[in-house]
């Protein structure tokens, strides 16, 4: 959710004349100490702090845009044809496909083609395209759905999450392209990108919403704003990795720039487009719990909603829902672009046997349509077997069990991090006069990875001073860099684990896929239970979300490690933990510092999110700008210091890691 | 430079000429020709300018059907050269004439034209496109110059049947032996039909079994088709086998044109002469290296051999003579070579050649 | 180019689908007409915009269960924010708002300047927003009821999220609110912290009240919770018309809001029956109390809860379809 997944372009390297280690110790004791005199003798003077109702010139200049963008929506040619028609396109496509698959067709009481057509039209679709396992894989997902008690809701997801990623394609294949072949196109579009990807959602949403309505429009624009750049980097990143030999070789030949594209790029790019197409199809589904905020169709509507109602049960078993056809969609695409390839290359794959098999099942397909057009029962997903409320009772009553028997535990450890941690962290960072804070942020910035980061960091740090949010930022960053802190530890911990034990390994990595699927919506509603609204909930939250990515990197880190280095410290007769500690930590400090740095980011791209379960600074504010006219401006300039600090803490990472991260 | 070579290439029938041709990598690189930076060594440059001297004020001429051999160390600055030749790099300054036209002053169009009839390559390694069949990557040159369907086909077919990879054709690259996969990029070359072809280092990536076979389908290919090349290599014995004339380049340098028994005999410098200071020499010198005048009262009435006969050829010949042999150039004469002289070759050589050279 | 086999594979699947698409468009089998019958014109689509908060959901699915059963409208519940609900009248997404606080900024953008919106009348219910304390804490502490005592027992209402200061525990960030102001002006040693929601805000009053722990927060009526756990009102400096006017500096009660609907004017010109329903709509706190406890704490779903009070109620339910 954010930077993260972009090839890196351009290494950074470490600066000349970066200053020696024992010299850089004192310069950090010292910054240290002159903050901490600074916040003793200075404490909460020149914080900047802005009241909840205040707004600032810039935001209320923000709402002003807002309001003459409302106005002009019935008389400006640009919004009435253009965007205009834009949504209206949108919205014809998907409600044509809702009407057909999931909604009731008006006037008839469900849609033109009932669960049991859907399902056998998905199916032969998937063997069509990929191989009976990913038929029986669809077939068995759909049934899912349907007793999960989601049927309506995961077809829409589904054709909204079709539609947004077709639309990508279109758009982001050639812009690919575009900035594979065009130094300036990159230059030009890669803050764009990152902007993109960073700018929390939320931060637009209602804009959105005006331009485009509510409902599916607005929900594949804004899908589409978030999906959009993975696909376009990685098919740039596919298109630039064509081996150079071949590339010379068939320039060699006199091919012209489009032939080049044609014959070379694209055909030897094809795998690596296919992971970007991928990825965005990913990336479109973990936005459809926030499109359903504005009411984009689909499954995210039950999980914003059990959110809403502290429902668990729900949020569990629509999350669950939303996991399948994750996993449904990622085997099915990779299945059907490993046939593609194999059909390439046997010519005609499977041969007759198959083209029976598909001919038959297209008819039994038609017939199955026929009759679920013809007969309710075939129409409407039957309410029996009813999976979904036995397992939303089962873990309601499991959470109720736990928070009531935890109350006490949780409520302490809740406490416990709050006082020790967050707390003085907070004030250390918040209350510090911000000219002060600023220049130790710019310290640390030069201290950890150069000039250059601290050059970048001024630049966001201005931004922030721009947004007048300079308070809320320093709290939303207290919050990072706590729950940083515990995901670097719990992965560090786990990590090493699962990397020295095989058997760990096959044990956790499966559950920890299923948590980077699941959205992220799903565990604030258990985080709420065991810790009611508070910060701490909000630092939950984000570790969960952060664990996953970095514990795998470390495991994979640990695992990576020459065998012969074990060999050979074991040999000498070294204890278990002095293997971690000098030998095999050491040599996976690439994949530590990679970890740290994913960590950070993942954990900040829950800023906002953590917003809604009483996170605080900057994530609040943009929430309650989504919600209330007057606090729009405000909402979005926080959105903006939202990614100052996003950037900012992406390139100081960036730039520490490619300076420490040199094993 | 070296003054040694006798040139037997005239520049108006050369197949390629190449004049005071120069590359230099970085910003501003033209402005360093002609000024005296031009003159510091690669180091030196690189460490004042930033700028890397790749190729420095090289020239030769190569004669239609010779297999001219530009030779030297890896960072020498050959493969960059050879890709100057069809501008796959931008030259920094110089002219390179190809059949008459002149390359460095081509527009796009023309050099594209060119690079689709007149001239193709071989690369280290194949270059070949892992998503065609074998005989689809044959006829790829012929395809982006547009030609139908069944005539590229069909001429892919007679490529294939040339370089010997019959019942391959509908294989993918992926599933060929790295020497096969040369096979396939050799193909694609001669598949153009082309006047000049280049090989970039096409065997250093092979075994050296592998690597002997196709040298030698090198040499039957350009006796049966007689096309002019140019050949990279690092290799010496390689460069000495198929070689008509050498070029040795260092840091970007010539430092010697020649035949191969020239390069043998006369090295230009310490550079070559180390170089090729472990070649047998009785494989590479003729009795041209070897003759002497007369000495008083020597009897000149033994056999007659022609000069370009190699040492380890004449040897036996020479040693069971009673008299000194006779050696020709043609009608001229020019000396004499008895079995002290072929002794010296031979010996000389034996001192760091562990194997005997058979002794009569 | 040398396409690879599978191509007619595919083309046969998207030929299958697009065949199947054209059949769709074909009548069915299926009975077509709508349930129920009744009024005379033809309702069409009738999109509700859904509130969150349970009493807000309670008045919608009855006026919509309603539409769909007696005028065979083709009802559309849309899940969204007050604010993103007005903005969506503009372009015929949102057809009424069925309970709205007040919200005079959005009246005068959109009913007074775009004229996109215009109010339906009251829907009976009368809403009140305030402070409020569990009844264990009025009983233990009477005096904790006035405003002017709240600082005495800041301390006790301090948790790790307020810090040093008494917490003061809000709703959903798009509730109406003026707290953050009114403990700044009103120089209360209080701090605001968001619970993210009604269901929120119950769970931690039902908890207080159990555990009889401390606790004071934002709260309003009509509230089903109120019911099960009668929560006491904290006065504040009484409300006189306009001392709200500026978010920034006030610093008295909440007033009393009389709530209403709020309908698209296209929605109003369009002659739908469903718009006659909803300017008829209205019923009492105590009615909408019973729907939203149907949802909320009985779990049942909203369309089948306002089903069950609709049977139990047809008398009124008649009024509004007269």
């Amino acid at each position: 959710m954010s930077v993260l997944d972009r090839p890196r372009v351009e290494e950074p390297v470490p600066e000349v004349g970066a200053p020696p280690r024992l010299k850089r110790g004192w310069a950090v004791g010292a910054t240290i100490f002159v903050w901490l005199g600074g916040w003793a003798l200075l404490r909460g003077t020149a914080t900047l702090e802005l009241g909840g109702a205040e707004l600032t010139g810039f935001h209320q200049w923000l709402n002003g845009v807002r309001d003459d963008f409302d106005a002009a929506r019935d008389t400006s040619f640009f919004f009435q044809y253009v965007i205009g028609g834009i949504s209206t396109a949108i919205d014809t496509v998907v409600t044509f496909f809702q009407e057909l698959l999931s909604q009731p067709a008006f006037p008839r009481p469900v849609p033109e083609i009932g669960w049991l057509g859907v399902v056998a039209l998905l199916t032969w679709l998937a063997y069509a395209l990929a191989a009976w396992r990913s038929a029986l894989l669809v077939f068995v997902s759909l049934l899912l759905f349907g007793s999960l008690g989601y049927w309506t809701d995961s077809i829409d997801l589904l054709i909204v999450t079709a539609v947004a990623v077709a639309i990508c394609v279109v758009i982001g294949l050639p812009t690919g392209i575009w900035m594979a072949r065009s130094k300036r196109a990159t230059a030009a579009l890669t803050p764009v990108l990152d902007l993109m990807q960073t700018m929390p959602a939320f931060a637009y949403l209602a804009p959105l919403a005006l331009f485009f309505g509510i409902g599916p429009a607005s929900a594949v624009v804004t899908t589409l704003i978030y999906a959009l750049p993975p696909l376009v980097r990685i098919t740039a990143h596919g298109i630039r990795t064509v081996a150079p030999t071949t590339l010379e070789a068939s320039r060699s030949l006199g091919t012209t720039d489009v032939q080049a594209l044609r014959k070379v790029q694209l055909p030897m790019a094809k795998r690596t487009i296919i992971v970007g197409v991928n990825q965005c199809m990913m990336a479109a589904l973990s936005m459809a719990t926030i499109a359903a905020l504005i009411n984009g169709p689909g499954l995210g509507q039950p999980v914003a909603q059990a959110l809403q109602s502290l429902d668990i049960g729900s949020a569990f078993v629509s999350g669950i829902a939303i996991v399948i056809m994750a996993i449904m969609l990622d085997r099915t695409t990779t299945a059907a672009s490993q046939r593609a390839e194999k059909e390439a290359r046997a010519g005609r794959a499977g041969g007759r046997r198959r083209w029976v098999v598909l001919g038959a099942g297209g008819a039994v397909a038609l017939v199955l349509v026929y009759v679920s057009r013809t007969y309710l029962w075939a129409a409407e997903f039957p309410e029996r077997p009813d999976l979904g409320t036995p397992l939303s009772d089962g873990v309601t009553q499991l959470t109720d069990w736990l928070v009531t028997t935890l109350e006490n535990v949780t409520n302490s450890l809740k406490d416990l991090v709050t006082y020790a941690l967050i707390n003085p962290l907070e004030s250390l960072l918040a209350d510090t006069p911000w000219w002060l804070m600023g220049l130790v942020i710019l310290a640390f910035a030069y201290l950890l990875g150069g000039w250059r980061p601290t050059a970048i960091s001024a630049v966001c740090l201005l931004v922030i001073l721009g947004t007048g949010l300079w308070n809320e930022t320093m709290k939303t960053l207290t919050t990072t860099l706590v729950a940083t802190l515990i995901v670097i530890l719990s992965a560090l911990v786990v990590g090493v684990w699962m990397g020295r034990n095989h058997r760990a390994d096959t044990a956790i990595r499966p559950l920890l896929d299923a948590l980077q699927t699941i959205p992220p919506f799903v565990y604030l509603v258990p985080a709420l239970a065991l810790f009611s609204t508070s910060r701490f909930t909000a630092i939950v939250a984000a570790v969960a979300y952060g664990v996953p990515i970095a514990t795998k990197l470390i495991a994979d880190g640990i695992r990576g490690v020459s065998p012969t280095s074990v060999e050979a410290a074991r040999a000498a007769g070294t204890t278990a933990w002095q293997m971690i500690s000098k030998v095999q930590l050491p040599m996976a400090r690439a994949a530590v510092v990679l970890a740290s740095n994913q960590g950070l980011l993942y954990v900040l791209s829950m800023v906002v999110i953590g917003g809604l379960v009483g996170g605080g600074g900057l994530g609040y504010l943009v929430v309650a700008g989504f919600s209330q006219a007057q606090l729009f401006g405000k909402g979005l300039a926080a959105g903006i210091a939202i990614t100052a600090l996003g950037i900012m803490l992406d390139r100081i990472a960036q730039y520490a890691a490619a300076r420490y991260g040199r094993a | 430079m070296t003054a040694t070579t006798i040139s037997p290439v005239k520049t108006t029938e050369s197949a390629l000429s190449v004049r005071h041709l120069w590359k230099i990598f970085g910003t501003k690189a033209d402005k360093i020709i002609g000024s005296p930076d031009a003159d510091l060594s690669r180091q030196e440059l690189q460490a004042k300018t930033g700028c890397v001297m790749a190729v420095k004020d090289v020239s030769f001429d190569v004669a239609p059907g010779e297999v001219f051999v530009v030779m030297g160390l890896s960072g020498s600055g050959k493969s960059t050269l050879v890709r100057l030749l069809t501008r796959l790099i931008e030259p920094t300054a110089g002219q390179v004439i190809m059949g008459g036209s002149e390359i460095t002053a081509a527009s796009e169009s023309e050099l594209r034209e060119l690079r689709r009839h007149h001239v193709a390559m071989v690369f280290q390694h194949f270059g070949l496109l892992p998503h065609r069949k074998v005989i689809d990557n044959i006829a790829y040159g012929l395809e982006v110059r547009g030609e139908g369907k069944t005539e590229r086909r069909q001429r892919a077919q007679e490529m294939v049947d040339l370089v010997g990879l019959e019942g391959y054709e509908e294989s993918y690259p992926d599933q060929l032996s790295g020497g096969m996969q040369q096979r396939v990029g050799l193909a694609r070359a001669l598949a153009v039909d082309p006047d000049v072809l280049m090989f970039d280092e096409p065997f250093s990536a092979l075994d050296p079994l592998i690597r002997r076979d196709m040298q030698n389908e090198v040499i039957r290919l350009h006796e049966e088709v007689g096309k002019t090349m140019v050949f990279i290599t690092h290799d010496l014995s390689e460069a000495l086998k198929l070689g008509d004339r050498i070029l040795i380049m260092r840091d970007g340098e010539i430092v010697q044109i020649g035949t191969p028994d020239e390069v043998v005999a006369v090295p230009a410098d310490d550079y070559v002469r180390d170089f090729v200071s472990e070649v047998p020499r009785s494989h590479v010198l003729t009795l041209r290296w070897v003759v002497r005048e007369p000495r008083p009262g020597e009897p000149v009435d033994g056999p007659v051999m022609q000069a370009g006969v190699i040492v380890k050829d004449a040897a036996r010949a020479v040693l069971e003579a009673e008299q000194p042999v006779r050696v020709y150039d043609g009608d001229r004469f020019l000396g004499v070579v008895d079995d002290e002289d072929i002794l010296r070759v031979v010996v000389a050589e034996e001192d760091e050649q562990p194997e005997p050279e058979p002794q009569p | 180019m040398g396409r690879h086999r599978s191509g007619p594979v595919r083309l046969a699947a998207l030929a299958v689908l697009a065949g199947l698409a054209l059949a769709g468009c074909g009548g069915g089998d299926i009975e077509s007409a709508p349930t129920g019958g009744g009024g005379g014109e033809e309702c069409g689509e009738f999109d509700i915009a859904i509130n969150p908060w349970v009493g807000y959901e309670a008045s919608a699915h009855v006026v919509g269960y309603v539409a769909s059963s007696r005028l065979g409208c083709d009802v559309e519940y849309k899940n969204v924010k007050e604010e993103v609900a007005w903005q969506g009248m503009g372009n015929d997404e949102i057809d009424v708002v069925i309970e709205n606080w007040g919200h005079d900024d959005l009246k005068k953008k959109y009913i007074e300047d775009q004229g996109i919106a215009q109010e339906a009348g009251s829907t009976g219910n009368v809403g009140i927003i305030g402070w409020y304390v569990p009844p264990w804490m009025a009983e233990e502490y009477p005096d904790i009821t006035d405003w002017k005592n709240l600082n005495k027992y800041a301390d006790m209402f301090q948790t790790s999220e307020s810090g040093d200061k008494g917490q003061l525990l809000d709703g959903d960030p798009s509730f109406v609110t003026n707290d953050e102001a009114l403990v700044k002006n009103l120089d209360l040693n209080y701090e605001v912290v968001y619970a993210g929601s009604e269901a929120a805000l119950i769970q931690a009053f039902r908890q207080a009240e159990a555990n009889k722990e401390p606790l004071i927060g934002y709260f309003y009526e009509p509230q089903w919770f109120m019911a099960e756990v009668p929560l006491v009102k904290v006065d504040l400096p009484p409300y006189k018309p306009g001392c709200d006017a500026d978010p920034e500096k006030v610093a008295c009660d909440y007033p009393e809001y009389d709530l209403d609907k709020i309908v698209a004017t296209d929605f109003a010109k369009s002659g739908s029956p469903a718009y006659d329903l909803v300017k008829n709509f209205q019923w009492t706190n105590d009615d909408q109390n019973v729907v939203a406890k149907y949802i909320a704490a009985d779990g049942m779903d909203p369309e089948e809860a306002a089903e069950k009070w609709v049977e139990a109620n047809q008398d009124k339910v008649d009024a509004w379809l007269k």
